[in-house]
Formats: C-alpha cells, structure tokens, sequence
C-alpha cells in the first residue's frame, strides 16, 4: 500500500473512503427499493446518511485547505475495494437485514484496519495521530453495528426461496 | 499530483448521475460501470451539457437514462451509427456509445465492425455478461458454446464465441481495452484513457448477469491484470490476444490512427431551404 504522508494527503483519502460508502448504500438502498424490500432499503438508507454525514464532516474540517487531487484508480487501498464501500456484487433482492448488516460490519471493520495500518505507518505525526482517531472512531462504528445487527435473527436455510421470482424462466 | 481546494465546485460523480432509480437486479455488474461512468466523467471534468451517451437495446442500455449528460435510447443494434453521425455533424461534443454483447455483437453486429473501420472520435463501451438478459437467459453471441442453461439452447449453442477484441483490432479500431465491473476504479480509469484516445475507442467491461448466469460472480476471482503495456504495433496485439484467456484486464492497443473527421459544406442556410430541398413533388 502506498504510504500517506500528510494531513491534506490523509484527509483527501478519508473523505473519497466516505464519498464512496455514502454512493454505494444510496445505490443499495435504491435497489431494496425498487425490488420491494422495504426493512432493509430503510437500513441503507440510514448508512447512505450517516456517511453522508460524515463525508460532510470531513469537508467541514478540510474547508480552506489545498487536498490533493487524486483520480479514483490512483487511491491505493492495499486491496481492490476501498474501505468502508460494500462490494456492489454482494446484495440480493431478498436479503435480511442481518446479512446486510453483516455486509456493513465488514465493511466498517475494514474502514478501521486501514485507519490503522495509516497510524502505523511512515507519515509525518500529526497525520498519524489524525489517523489513529478515525481509527478509534471507526472501531465504534464497528461496535454499533454489531449491536445494531444483534436485534435481527440469522437468515435460514431457505431465505432466498421465492415462490413467483422476478426473472423466473417459463 | 494536482492541488484542488475543497471550495472550488468541482464536479463530482454523483453529479452526473441522474434521479432515475435503476431497475437493475441488485447485485447486477452494470451498477458498477455506471458507477465507472460517473467517475470518469468527474475525473475529466466534463460539462455535462457537452456529452451525449447513446445506446441501444437491453438491460444495459438504460444507462443513459441513469447518467445526467445528454442521452438518446436507440434502436435495437443501431446505437453506434446514431453515435457516428452525431460526432460527425457535431465534433465538439464527447460521444460515448453503450450497450451489451447481444445489441453490439449480434444485431449490431456488422455496425460494430464498420465502426472501427470508420474511426471516428468516439467511445463505444460493451458491458459483456455472454447472455441476454433482458429477455430471460438466451444465449447471446460471446455464451461459451458448451452453456446449456438457456431455454433456447438446452444443448449449447455449439458454435464458436464472437471474440469482441480480435474483431475490433482486424476492423481498425484506435484503442482496445478490457476492463471488469469488479473494480470500478479500473474501468474508470480504462473509460477515461479510452474517451482521450483519438478515434475510434472499443471498451469491453466484463459485468456479470448473476440472475440468468449465477456462475459469473466467480468472474471476480478469475479476472487478472494483463502483464504487458498497451502497444500501437497491431501485429503485437493481434500475438497477444492469440494467448488471451478473455479474463485479462488492461488496454490492449493504443493506435495511431488518424481519425474520421468529414468536411462538410453548408448545403443550406435554414430549415426552410432544407424543407424545400427534401420536398417531393406532387
């Protein structure tokens, strides 16, 4: 993973992380929408709004300072996704809400080792220590979604058996 | 790196998609190229009002209605020469053409190859999941020949797969590239580098149908990087490709190709004297 050396350099990677989260539940939630499934479009609602806040946030904190611009490809993540951004591949029509949830938690959880692995790595200190605090912050989040996900029940067996599906053949 | 300040209005992705829900399946590969899209067309800055993205039958070629640039929903397989004769009467704009492989490879088939023959500045992006989906699951002219879950061809369709890279490059396309809607940063990347090429700009996106071939989700633990940078020796890509597994992922050819551009005389001053001019007589 490339190496993130400075406050601006950090911040510019911090709010593309929650630009992203913040676009893929919004996209996620459209999808529950549209294919009728109300409980669990209303959860990426609320994930779309609190990125969003967060994106707002981080704009907030940046307001007035020079961000380097950087494309999408050239965000290096360490591995293909970035953090906090659910797989667009990963949703189905008639998840749960504890397997979106799931998704989310893995999603945070990753989030927080990257903010990590910053803090741990070779910037100048002050970036560090703002990177350490994301950290701590998404290491909440984690807490909460867990909790969050703990009041729904695990799917069963059958949880994407559908009588009449949408796209059947005959 | 550039510099920007966060108080500049720099436009972002989300500013050229539209309100229009997609009506995608949830977990369709094509949420992520129109995610690719947008983030091309933000890291170009574009001016929406100067972009026109055109198309032509099947699940993918709703994009236009879901991207906040000019859009015309063509007819089935004729989405490019709609794309060549606006570019050609109207050089200014970014002309970027989209569909699947059954609207580009089959009825639009001979359109595709006398596009790049033609070369005209413009960006033709096919989103490939090898069957037809907006019709239920029929095999479309990339299926492998040995794919026997369609209802039309219960014993597969035996015959040889349309190899979309190989055609372009026989047929004079300027810029060939494979991309994978399993990372939407690098199809954004291959679509921006493929909208700034000169020519004609052929962009095949690997994007999985997971409702009528459940099987292509693996698609994302196959795809890998092509290990060779582009090259303008067509003879070079043209050995390439024969080694070509269809899973590499990169821009293939970069040509050198000067592209169509017609020089036309005004024949009329005003819609009136073209009226006149078309007018049949009695």
């Amino acid at each position: 993973m490339k190496t993130i050396n400075t406050c601006a350099e950090f911040l510019a990677y911090a709010l593309a992380i929650e630009e992203e989260a913040t676009e893929r539940y919004t996209v996620f939630a459209e999808q529950m929408e549209t294919t009728n499934n109300p409980e669990v479009a209303a959860l990426f609602r609320e994930m779309a709004r609190l990125e969003s806040e967060h994106a707002h946030r981080l704009e907030v904190a940046a307001e007035g300072e020079s961000l380097p611009a950087i494309d999408p490809w050239e965000l290096d993540f360490g591995d293909e996704d970035p953090p906090e951004a659910v797989d667009y591949s990963a949703t189905h029509y008639l998840m749960t809400p504890y397997q979106a949830l799931t998704l989310v938690l893995k999603a945070e959880q990753r989030a927080v080792d990257f903010f990590q692995r910053v803090a741990e790595g070779n910037g100048n200190d002050d970036m560090k220590q703002l990177a350490a605090e994301y950290a701590a912050e998404e290491r909440e989040h984690v807490e909460k979604v867990a909790k969050w996900r703990n009041r729904y029940p695990p799917p069963d067996d059958n949880w994407d058996d559908d009588p009449d599906p949408p796209n059947e053949l005959e | 790196m550039d510099q920007t300040s966060t108080s500049t209005a720099a436009l972002k992705p989300k500013d050229y998609k539209s309100d229009t829900k997609p009506v995608w399946c949830p977990g369709c590969g094509d949420f992520s190229v129109l995610s690719a899209f947008t983030k091309a067309m933000a890291a170009m800055q574009l001016d929406p009002e100067r972009v026109v993205v055109i198309s032509g039958i099947g699940c993918s070629s709703r994009i236009p209605a879901y991207l906040n640039v000019y859009g015309f929903h063509a007819v089935h397989g004729r989405a490019l020469p709609v794309g060549i004769g606006l570019k050609i009467t109207r050089p200014d704009l970014t002309v970027m053409v989209a569909g699947g492989d059954g609207d580009g490879f089959s009825i639009g088939g001979n359109h595709f190859m006398q596009a790049c023959r033609r070369n005209v500045d413009m960006t033709y992006v096919v989103m490939d999941n090898q069957v037809y989906g907006m019709t239920k699951g029929q095999a479309s002219p990339t299926t492998e020949p040995d794919w026997e879950r369609g209802k039309l061809t219960p014993h597969g369709t035996r015959i040889n797969p349309f190899y979309p890279l190989v055609i372009a490059l026989a047929s004079g396309a300027n810029f060939i590239a494979r991309a994978s809607s399993n990372d939407p940063n690098g199809a954004a990347r291959v679509i921006t580098e493929a909208v700034q090429h000169p020519g004609f700009s052929f962009v095949q996106i690997l994007s999985p149908c997971i409702t009528f071939r459940p099987e292509q989700r693996d698609w994302k633990k196959i795809v890998h990087p092509a290990p060779v940078v582009a090259t303008a020796d067509p003879a070079v890509a043209a050995r390439r490709l024969m080694t070509d597994d269809n899973f590499f992922i990169g821009t293939l050819f970069k040509g050198e190709r000067v592209p169509f551009t017609p020089e036309f005389e005004p024949r009329a001053e005003s819609a009136h004297e073209l009226e006149t001019a078309f007018r049949m007589s009695a």
